[in-house]
């Protein structure tokens, strides 16, 4: 008994520890998943605040197939009515993302 | 004598009703004919370029207009049947109809890139003409809020097409 809570102490300590210690918080925040609904042939509002290793989860609520494709070929999400499909972004910077099959749907997601 | 009075009334419907019907304001039950009717016209477009072309620009394009249109048509169809409306045919469904007949007919004798040029030059023509019509006559005139909004769907829909169809014929030249 006494070695299995000093052993959850060593677990702790090690876990915590960065956390409290070197890392700056920022960094260590656990990834959010944020939610696009693509609807009536447009994408819906975009998150504003997105981070390195976040992901997006593109909803499809309209009555046609559409995809999410990143210009620079990171996710490429090709969603059935009614489908919805998941893109981790992977790197920082803007990713500009298009419906390959309707041009004029397209945004820009902004990566810290 | 029976008979040319017959014609003559066949005539005078056909030179007088005929665009007296186009220039009044057109009613719901033909509203939703022109929008299917449209729609069921790009659908077989897209069907006789899957069958004749090889490229694949194209046949995505093709694939696209078959996959869209159907959606939008089947919506109308189940909404028609909601609102307990019956489409009713009219001078500009069969004006569309017969354009339409034309242009498959010259498609029909055509092959390989002259084939993907006439068509999606005609896909280019086609959506204009279509969304004109939307703008112009289709959606002030609808009375049924949902079969507007559905018309408006339909716009931005024949508006996206005509965007990518340019995109696709500049590629192929």
């Amino acid at each position: 008994m006494i070695g299995r809570s000093r052993l959850a102490r060593i677990v702790a300590a090690c876990v915590g520890g960065p956390l409290f210690c070197a890392v700056p918080i920022s960094a260590t925040a656990a990834p959010h998943v944020y939610t696009v609904v693509i609807d009536k042939l447009r994408f819906g509002p975009l998150p504003a605040k997105l981070h390195q290793g976040d992901t997006i989860l593109w909803v499809n609520k309209d009555m046609f197939r559409h995809t999410a494709t990143a210009l620079d070929h990171s996710f490429d999400i090709d969603l059935m009515p009614g489908q919805s499909g998941k893109a981790v972004l992977a790197k920082t910077g803007p990713i500009s993302f298009v419906c390959r099959y309707h041009p004029s749907m397209k945004g820009v997601l902004q990566v810290k | 004598m029976k008979s040319q009075v017959s014609l003559f009334c066949a005539a005078t419907l056909l030179g007088l009703a005929g665009p007296a019907v186009a220039a009044d304001a057109p009613t719901d039950p033909q509203i939703a004919h022109i929008a299917y009717t449209a729609g069921n016209i790009d659908i077989a477009a897209g069907k006789q370029a899957l069958a004749k072309s090889h490229s694949k620009a194209i046949r995505s394009f093709a694939q696209e207009m078959v996959r869209d249109h159907t959606a939008v048509n089947n919506k109308a169809l189940a909404l028609v049947r909601k609102l307990q409306v019956t489409p009713e045919d009219n001078p500009t469904s069969q004006s569309l109809t017969k354009d339409a007949g034309t242009e498959r007919a010259k498609l029909a004798k055509l092959r390989g890139a002259a084939f993907d040029r006439e068509y999606i030059n005609n896909e280019i023509a086609y959506h204009k003409t279509v969304n004109s019509a939307l703008e112009s006559t289709l959606i002030p005139n609808a009375k049924n809020g949902e079969l507007k909004s559905l018309l408006q769907t339909g716009l931005t829909l024949f508006r996206e097409h005509q965007t990518h169809a340019e995109q696709v014929a500049k590629a192929l030249k």
